[in-house]
């Protein structure tokens, strides 16, 4: 049964993949990725991380894929589609990207981690997922999460800045 | 396999008991409407005009279906169910008395703003896929309306989700009842006020009902929809604004339970089952809904998100850290 | 319990099909998408494996990498945007101030 459900996902989540990255129609290519995004968010349901499937969702659909729709209606999808499609040399650049698929892939499914750390699935249901996430992230991480509201704070103000039209 | 079926009555009894009282509330509104501005709202069908809901439901789902011709077609026909999805999805995290809730899922309150925000697509799509200026202006007022008031929701619930301790709407009602106050509207007075204001706008409501506003567009991303399709974005808004009003008395009025003061007082007062109580307090809610709109004038779109981002989130940020102090002086 | 291999592999061919549609495309908006698609298979990689070595820091990265992914796309975007009015064009190839001289073969 979980073999069936997790086949499914793969070929979906292939499938979608597909699908978003081949449309013609910008629109119609974000729409994909938001498919691809919720189907993400169910897979991390099944490894037992609901808090980052949520914050999937919420940032990746609420925030950056609604960005990727405001830039693609702000300069008209109609007109993205005319353009030349694919680069100059694109078969060469295909192949590249083939040969780095498969030696990834290769490296990855022969990978198999000895590690064993001490969240378990007991642990983690015990103390419950949102709480050990942030117990890590606000004790061994504080520095971590600081500088990321930084890097959050140094962006906001960049296209501020780009956004502004001279006068 | 009984189990099943057992959740897929309870989840049928939801759903009705809710789309009933979606049909009714808007019968309510007219009729407040109507007195606010003394009229009679509704009178014709059947006594005082209770049947009125049932006569217009029957008539907008047997007018024909129209889509216009330069529509993107497949996009036009699914943004009304986007949009009804993932508003429905929401009353499966909600618990509506103690023990009477579809799903206890540990990260409720971050399911709800997740299909919030998923549930924008639908409207910013409907826009997009009409090929009509009004509609596409109207979604778009639509989608940073709503992606502005979003972070000053979230701020507002992660005062709440910080006095609580938990991201589950049950243990958040809990923890509340086991505070001196009993609720947390009283300490959290600006989350709660910046929580009220921005579900007015989540929702699309008066006085920040600008994506529909038939003054100067027509009837925003709406415009180009009928029939059907039309009833399913109508009965969207209404789900949404339930939630909304189950959100509010859950985070901030103690959801099923009532302070503990009061029942110290008047003991008998808890016997009175919880759901009542939650009606309640939801009732009230909506009431607030159909008040404002009777009252306020709508405001500008300059007005609306300067007020989303001059005013709520800092009042949110402020909100937040008086939370935090509040919880390490264990208050 | 499915082996984790099953997992990395999905990622590891959804960060391909991402990569590969980076290096090909020309359309700047659906490189950002790929580099999107390329985003979410590091992330299910490192949540397999955080779920699977029984260590939450997998999930701690994912989340530092979605805040950092939603920061980055802000600039690229609003950069994108800068050049399209400078251009009137989203083609990659068109932005080649800082390359040398074309070879014309």
């Amino acid at each position: 049964m979980i073999y069936l459900i997790f086949a499914y996902f793969c070929l979906s989540m292939i499938g979608i993949t597909v699908m978003a990255l081949t449309r013609k129609n910008p629109v119609h290519a974000v729409m994909w990725l938001l498919l691809l995004f919720l189907h993400v968010a169910v897979v991390y349901l099944f490894l037992n991380a609901e808090f980052l499937a949520m914050v999937q969702v919420i940032v990746y659909a609420g925030a950056i894929l609604v960005m990727f729709l405001f830039t693609i209606f702000f300069l008209g999808a109609k007109e993205l589609t005319k353009e030349k499609r694919y680069t100059q040399v694109w078969e060469g650049r295909l192949l590249i990207g083939l040969a780095m698929t498969a030696t990834g892939i290769v490296t990855f499914s022969v990978a198999s981690p000895s590690y064993r750390g001490k969240y378990t699935i007991e642990y983690i249901e015990k103390v419950g997922n949102v709480k050990s996430v942030g117990e890590m992230l606000f004790n061994e991480y504080s520095l971590a999460f600081l500088m990321l509201g930084v890097i959050l704070l140094v962006p906001m103000v960049a296209v501020g800045l780009i956004a502004r039209r001279p006068r | 396999m009984i189990e099943l079926l057992i959740m897929l009555i309870k989840t049928t009894v939801v759903f009705a008991i809710v789309l009933t009282h979606v049909a009714y509330t808007t019968y309510a509104e007219r009729k407040l409407i109507g007195r606010a501005q003394a009229r009679m709202g509704p009178m014709e069908v059947g006594p005082h005009g209770l049947l009125q809901p049932i006569a217009d439901f029957i008539k907008i789902f047997f007018k024909e279906d129209i889509v216009p011709i330069n529509a993107e077609r497949f996009i036009f026909q699914i943004a009304p169910l986007i949009v009804l999805i993932f508003t429905m999805i929401n009353l499966t995290v909600i618990p509506f008395s103690s023990n009477f809730i579809l799903a206890d899922l540990n990260v409720g309150l971050l399911f709800i703003l997740a299909s919030a925000s998923v549930s924008v697509y639908g409207i910013i799509l409907a826009g997009w896929s009409s090929n009509s200026k009004y509609s596409f202006l109207g979604g778009l007022r639509s989608a940073s309306q709503v992606l502005s008031y979003e972070i000053a929701l979230g701020l507002s619930l992660a005062g709440v989700v910080l006095a609580a301790g938990s991201l589950n709407l049950r243990d958040i009602v809990i923890a509340q009842h086991n505070t001196a106050l009993g609720i947390y509207a009283i300490p959290q007075i600006i989350g709660f006020v910046v929580f009220v204001i921005a579900a007015f706008a989540e929702t699309n409501r008066a006085p920040f009902d600008l994506p529909e506003a038939e003054t100067e567009l027509v009837a925003g991303y709406l415009t180009e929809y009928s029939a059907f399709r039309y009833a399913l974005f109508f009965l969207a808004e209404y789900v949404a604004m339930y939630i909304m009003a189950f959100l509010c008395a859950l985070c901030f009025l103690g959801g099923w339970t009532i302070p503990k003061f009061i029942t110290d007082i008047l003991p008998f007062l808890d016997k009175v089952p919880g759901i009542i109580w939650f009606a309640i307090k939801v009732y009230a809610f909506i009431f607030l809904y159909i008040w404002v709109r009777a009252t306020l004038p709508r405001y500008r779109f300059d007005q609306l998100l300067n007020i989303g981002w001059k005013v709520l989130i800092p009042a949110g940020l402020v909100n937040l850290i008086i939370i935090a102090f509040l919880k390490r002086l264990s208050l | 319990m499915i082996p984790v291999e099953y997992y990395l592999a999905l990622s590891g061919l959804i960060f391909g099909m991402g990569l590969i549609s980076l290096l090909i495309n020309r359309n700047l908006i659906i490189v950002f998408i790929s580099l999107e698609v390329m985003l979410a298979g590091v992330n299910l990689a490192l949540v397999s494996l955080a779920h699977y070595m029984n260590d939450i820091r997998g999930q701690l990265i994912a989340i530092f990498s979605i805040a950092v992914a939603a920061g980055s796309v802000a600039v690229g975007l609003s950069l994108l945007v800068a050049n399209f009015q400078l251009k009137k064009t989203l083609d990659s190839e068109e932005f080649s101030e800082l390359r040398e001289e074309l070879r014309n073969d």
